[in-house]
């Protein structure tokens, strides 16, 4: 596929490079020669002549028409051929161009070599999926990447690809003859499409101080499932333990470094409880095995706290890269390719996603914000994009920022409203907001379902009256509270499933017996960390990417059946260095997760002794401030701060070695701060 | 060839030229007719060679672009659609058809893998292997050996003093299903197996590919990689998740001895073994199916380390026969070869075991009276009618299989009264003055001198007690790392406490089986092929950088049911594997409760008779019995399947015979 793609480019190429290299030098006296020769046979020709040789000539002509082709066909590919010839005896480093040092290899210098062993635990789309059983479309697809690789399947048979994606829709495990199953091993996530790394550089460098095999473990999981439901099916927790276990004896009663990104984050998060559980709902490691077993978590991106993408991605389909699908093909996605319900079809298969519910949002409006306050408010975009430009400047900025916030405070964005119906609403204040109870539309349900005819697709919008969706949109704006009820309303069936894995609130008394239930375990806010005080926890995120926190919706112009009522309004756009970029408003973070969600656990929930963390675990913050790629032979750059690229950041990458090699986080040099993320923090009046 | 595509740039251009003009012209057409002529006139003439070649080159382009075109839009199906129409419908594979049975997952399945066939890759590796990082180097293509091949002798030798890896240089298996499932595009080894049981229900977390570096030698495994630790703490893990369900390990070639080697390695105690205690085995395993096990080893071993000559010990052979008979590197392949295989430990774990008592001494063998031409049709008809007839008919023309390396066609086949033997043991070896230019090579052969030679060719025959004198002989070195990893010899007295060492763990007649009478032992393995038995050596004709012997392949038996064609005696077997070494230990040493098995395992011998694929679009066959096609055989799945779906080997059957394996079995005097 890809090469008749390089060579369709060639094609384009090729012909303008040619006539530029022959047409001075020949074109000319052939002109001459033409009409010399036209002359003469003008000359000789008579008019019966010519018609006979007319239709005498008809036969060459279309031969030549074709060799013709042939003939450029021909010339194209000896000369692809020989490029690609030169370009194998190329040097692996062009002479002028110097690959920059491998982290690894410098810290190998050093004398660093692996200690530790090293398990990595892959987030949420990186992880490719393979198919063990399907249905008669899939045929020789057996042990095959559905999911990662190439996709060529999602063009080759669309539809029978999303059938095999999608779990059951009321158990959220695999439907009825289909197994998709995760590919286990390095190979897992090292990279995600050919050419796009997520973990192989870390793996690199890793491997660079002497990692192999035996001390570098990919916890693959299947993440499409909710993370209880992964050992249930699949018994990945379980797979897990062993591994750690093994790992610690076989390399001399060393204890492991994990390294979770992005949903591995609070994936990790959630085997850390289950693992002490007693044994029918967890695994019976006993109290203690975190502390035997783990030496330091480092978190890369975490969402602890989930993010707001998730929200628009349930709630409408449209979360912008949720995942990189969306950013890798485009195309594919907004253009209607399935029969015109393209969207529809995503949001069916997400909606049967568990995991994609362990995103949403945690901590209602005590962490996000509620209709009129938000931590983060006083943010502001476009300074922030000069501030991490011009690092000097960052003095100066201090001393006025009591100008600032004032200057400020006048059009502070109001993130709170996770989702707003229209510009207007997103503004105004509270008072003028129309003030209408979120339980209020809950009574209005049993909606009647008027259109059978749109069954085929399910997404629950469906089986809401056009009543019920006014009355969402009357409502105006929604919290990080309120926006739950929406979810109940919208999607009744999912969020049942859902919520009996996943928990958003905040824990009053954490000892309740209620809270060793498995659905609170990968909510920060609802669970005690382990009681392994000599454990450390970084969190690493890049920052200076505007993020999204919060969006302007509108109703969907189209009354067509089957479509998603809601829209993100992109019309939406916020005045001069304004947060509203296209119905979204944004915030500081890695692209993917605020800072606020990836940063807060480590810089304040459990910062010390807290009762979130009563044996006072060591945090780090850990921020790694975005750097565009300088020059296109970078690639996705060496000091990237966003979501998944920051895995090749070397900055992040010493760290991790470092840690791995033994290093503790005192010795690193503790927090490195960029953001505000300490000032949004302290304005979060959470009980610790 | 590049010049002259080079020198099409300029031309090429013309030729655009020409087009556009041709262009310019067709305007003017309709005005002018005539120019139409000239056009025509004038591109006629300008056909060049070279024209021409692109033409064609663009021709076959565009054809082969519309076949693949094709190819791709063709439905999954088709090819079996063709296939079908030709040879009538095809039989279920085994897994569906099972399915319909009834059958389900019940026992989880460990696959080991055996010599050559698990895939190899970079850890680690010289400026040379730059890029190479997590590529295969073993295995999948094979790309690199072509394109920078004494980099790759380089990376996959060993270090020649402890059979460790050589500083700098990490090369470690690839993990998972993946290691073995193909060994390269499009050949098999384990991928029939693995979807098949798929079929009914298996996934990743019930099957298990113990892969491991098979360069190395056992214990190695476990001190480099904990390649041991690993597999042990799986099957564990395996057998608490599956609710307690025993596993069934399914070990292939050299896999059987490497297994054989783990079972007793994880109930030994800690330093040296895995310390999981007596009863380990009896708890976790259910059934191990030996899929053709070299348990006595076998003699392309010999021929491999002595002159690298073992047509195909490895699959590789095989594969690309040109590429190690030829000589890429510079008119050394062999050597290349010998040298880079001599520093692996684990061929030495299949050299014969149980010396002239199991393999036979220079006058009797237990395959003696085997006659191969008739073979074929014993094979398939009922064959004990006949029996004593053939004796007699053996009995003239019986071959000395007992010599595995004579020297001379003569003396593999006079009598051993007429055999004059110096003996080579204390035979000086000369320093070989000529090949100081070889030095770059190393193969203990230069240390040997011509003086040793020659001993070695004076002593004529050698059996497969001598075999080891002389492997001792000609390669010191190795052989010192290889004794302190394996043993070739049989117990005296088990209970002796120096059989607690783990260099007689892979030798099952050096070592009882575990004690868990409940779990059972099958040998499988494919009958009906000519397998290397005993090989006739000659002295290479002017080797100054040679190695110094290679087998006479003009040596062929006189008579038309002779078994020694082209310098090697062969016998029944899988290719591979003569069915002695498969077939015995389940046929005797261990049937019942012997010294060797105490606990009377249940033992099971299932044969599975060669037959070829009928047509090429069986591509390597479902009823083959090959050693590494047999993976593929659907009796042979069929087998597996339903033991890991629960069935014991009563249930299938019991043994399922074709060979003489009992007959010969009887012949050997082994205290039992």
């Amino acid at each position: 596929m890809a090469s008749i793609l390089r060579f369709r480019k060639l094609c384009y190429v090729e012909p303008v490079k040619c006539s530029s290299l022959g047409f001075e030098s020949f074109e000319t006296p052939k002109i001459e020669k033409k009409d010399d020769r036209g002359a003469v046979k003008a000359v000789e020709s008579t008019v019966g002549e010519k018609q006979k040789k007319k239709s005498s000539k008809r036969q060459p002509r279309e031969w030549r028409c074709m060799d013709y082709c042939c003939l450029t066909v021909g010339y194209v590919c000896t000369a692809w051929w020989l490029l690609l010839f030169l370009y194998h005896c190329l040097p692996a480093a062009l002479p002028g161009f110097q690959v920059p040092e491998a982290p690894g290899a410098r810290l190998r210098r050093e004398g660093l070599t692996a200690l530790h062993p090293v398990v990595l635990v892959p987030g949420i789309v990186t992880g490719g999926l393979e198919l063990w059983e399907g249905r008669p479309c899939s045929e020789g697809l057996f042990r095959k990447r559905l999911w990662g690789g190439s996709f060529t399947e999602i063009f080759k048979r669309p539809l029978c690809w999303l059938e095999h994606l999608t779990l059951h829709n009321q158990t959220g495990l695999d439907p009825p003859g289909i197994r998709v199953r995760a590919v286990p091993g390095l190979v897992a996530a090292d990279y995600f499409a050919p050419g796009y790394f997520v973990w192989a550089v870390l793996i690199e460098n890793l491997a660079r101080i002497g990692y192999e095999g035996k001390n570098l473990y990919m916890a693959a999981y299947d993440w499409r499932l909710s993370f209880q439901n992964t050992e249930i099916r699949d018994q990945a927790l379980s797979r897990l333990k062993s591994k750690i276990e093994l790992m610690f004896v076989t390399n001399g009663n060393k204890k492991v470094v994990v390294v979770p990104h992005s949903m591995g984050v609070i994936y990790f998060f959630h085997f850390l409880k289950w693992v002490e559980s007693p044994p029918p709902m967890g695994g019976g490691g006993g109290t203690g095995w975190c502390a035997k077993h783990i030496k330091a978590i480092m978190n890369i991106g975490p969402a602890f706290l989930g993010v707001p993408k998730a929200v628009s991605n349930i709630f409408s389909a449209e979360a912008k890269d949720v995942a990189f699908v969306r950013s890798m093909d485009p195309g594919v996605l907004d253009s209607e390719i399935l029969g015109l319900q393209t969207l529809e079809h995503v949001m069916r298969v997400c909606r049967t996603w568990d995991s994609i519910i362990s995103l949403i949002p945690k901590g209602g409006e005590t962490i996000w914000g509620n209709l009129d306050w938000s931590p983060e408010e006083g943010y502001n975009c476009d300074l922030a994009k000069k501030r991490y430009a011009q690092p000097s400047l960052l003095d100066s900025n201090d001393t006025n920022s009591d100008g600032k916030m004032e200057f400020q405070i006048k059009e502070s964005v109001r993130y709170g409203r996770i989702i707003s119906f229209g510009k207007a609403t997103s503004q105004l204040p509270s008072s003028q907001l129309p003030n209408l109870g979120s339980k209020d539309f809950l009574r209005t349900s049993n909606p009647t379902k008027f259109n059978s005819l749109c069954s085929e697709v399910w997404t629950e919008y469906d089986e809401m009256s056009r009543d019920g969706i006014r009355k969402i949109a009357e409502n105006k704006a929604y919290t990080a509270r309120t926006f739950l009820d929406l979810l109940r309303f919208v999607a009744p069936k999912m969020m049942q499933r859902a919520e009996a894995q996943f928990s958003h609130g905040i824990a009053d008394n954490l000892d309740d017996p209620k809270y060793a239930h498995y659905k609170y375990w990968s909510n920060p806010l609802e669970t005690k960390l382990p009681d392994a005080p000599d454990m450390e926890i970084y969190c690493l995120y890049g920052v200076g990417l505007p993020t999204e926190r919060s969006y302007v919706y509108k109703l969907s112009p189209t009354d067509r059946c089957k479509s998603i009522p809601f829209r993100i309004d992109s019309s939406a756009e916020g005045s001069d260095g304004g947060c509203l970029k296209g119905g979204v408003y944004f915030v500081d973070g890695d692209e993917s997760v605020p800072v606020l969600s990836a940063g807060f656990m480590c810089a304040k929930g459990w910062k010390g002794r807290t009762r979130f963390n009563p044996s006072g675990i060591a945090t780090y913050v850990r921020e790694y401030r975005h750097k565009p790629p300088a020059s296109l032979f970078e690639g996705r750059g060496v000091e990237s701060g966003a979501h998944v690229d920051i895995m090749g950041n070397v900055a992040l990458i010493e760290d991790v070695l470092r840690v791995a090699a033994g290093a503790t986080g005192v010795e690193m040099g503790g927090d490195r701060i960029y953001s505000d993320i300490m000032r949004m923090s302290d304005r979060i009046n959470l009980r610790l | 060839m590049l010049r002259r595509r080079k020198g099409s740039e300029p031309e090429k251009s013309s030729g655009g030229d020409s087009k556009d003009q041709r262009e310019d012209e067709s305007k003017k057409e309709k005005e002018k007719e005539k120019e139409k002529e000239k056009g025509k006139l004038k591109s006629t003439k300008k056909w060049s060679c070279i024209d021409n070649c692109c033409w064609f080159v663009g021709c076959i382009c565009s054809i082969w672009w519309f076949l693949l075109f094709l190819f791709n839009a063709m439905p999954a199906s088709f090819p079996q659609y063709v296939t079908e129409a030709i040879t009538g419908p095809l039989p279920d594979p085994p897994g569906v058809k099972l399915r319909k049975e009834g059958l389900t997952v019940k026992h989880p399945v460990v696959f080991v893998p055996g010599i050559v066939t698990g895939g190899l890759e970079l850890w680690e590796g010289h400026q040379c292997a730059d890029g190479l990082f997590r590529k295969r180097l073993w295995g999948g293509t094979f790309g690199e050996v072509y394109k920078r091949p004494l980099c790759w002798v380089e990376h996959m030798s060993l270090d020649n003093e402890t059979g460790l890896d050589p500083p700098g240089i990490r090369i470690r298996p690839v993990s998972g299903l993946v290691a073995a499932d193909y060994f390269a595009p499009g050949y098999f080894v384990w991928a029939v197996l693995i979807a098949n049981l798929a079929r009914i229900g298996y996934e990743e977390k019930t099957m298990y590919m113990a892969a491991y570096d098979w360069r190395i030698s056992f214990q190695n495994t476990e001190v480099r990689d904990q390649s041991l630790s690993r597999i042990k703490s799986n099957i564990e893990l395996m057998v608490a998740t599956n609710g307690g369900k025993k596993v069934v390990v399914i070990p292939h070639s050299m896999g059987v001895l490497y297994f054989l080697h783990f079972m007793k390695w994880v109930e030994a105690p800690a330093p040296m073994g895995g310390g999981g205690g007596s009863g380990w085995c009896a708890k976790h395993i259910k059934a191990v199916m030996n899929i053709g096990g070299p348990f006595l080893g076998v003699p392309k071993a010999v021929s491999g380390l002595f002159s690298a000559e073992a047509k195909d010990i490895a699959v590789a052979r095989g594969i690309a026969p040109g590429f190690l008979d030829a000589d890429v590197f510079g008119l050394q392949t062999l050597q290349h070869v010998m040298r880079m295989t001599r520093t692996w430990d684990s061929t030495m774990s299949m050299i014969p075991k149980g010396g002239d008592t199991v393999w036979g001494n220079l006058d009797w063998s237990p395959e003696a009276e085997y006659s191969c031409n008739p073979k074929k049709q014993m094979n398939n008809d009922n064959k004990t009618a006949d029996q004593t007839e053939k004796g007699s008919l053996g009995l003239k023309n019986s071959m000395n299989y007992g010599r595995i390396i004579s020297f001379g066609k003569d003396v593999a086949e006079a009598h051993s009264s007429r055999i004059e033997r110096l003996d080579f043991r204390g035979a000086v070896k000369g320093k070989n003055f000529v090949n100081t230019t070889c030095r770059d090579i190393w193969t203990e052969y230069d240390d040997m001198g011509i003086g040793g030679v020659q001993a070695v060719v004076d002593y004529k025959s050698y059996t497969a007690d001598s075999i080891l004198d002389l492997l001792h002989f000609v390669a010191p070195k190795m052989m010192s790392r290889g004794d302190a990893h394996f043993s070739y010899g049989i117990a005296d007295n088990l209970d002796d406490p120096k059989y607690k060492h783990y260099k007689y763990w892979s030798n099952p007649l050096e070592t009882k089986l575990p004690n868990a009478p409940d779990m059972e032992i099958y040998s499988m393995y494919g009958v009906g092929i000519p397998t290397e038995r005993a090989y006739v050596y000659k002295l290479t004709p002017g080797a100054e950088c040679y190695i110094p012997f290679q087998i006479d392949t003009s040596a062929d038996g006189s008579s038309k049911d002779t078994c020694l064609k082209g310098g090697v005696f062969s016998v029944d077997g899988d290719e591979t594997v003569p069915v002695l070494s498969a077939g015995f230990m389940c046929a005797k040493a261990w049937r019942g409760k012997t010294r060797f098995n105490p606990s009377g395992i249940q033992t099971y011998i299932r044969e599975y008779d060669h037959a070829p694929p009928a047509n090429l679009l069986e591509g390597r066959g479902t009823q083959s019995g090959a050693h590494v096609d047999i993976m593929g055989n659907f009796a042979l799945i069929e087998d597996i399947i339903r033991v890991a779906a629960g069935a014991t080997g009563k249930d299938l059957g019991g043994d399922r015979v074709y060979s003489d394996i009992f007959k010969w079995s009887e012949k050997i005097n082994l205290k039992l």
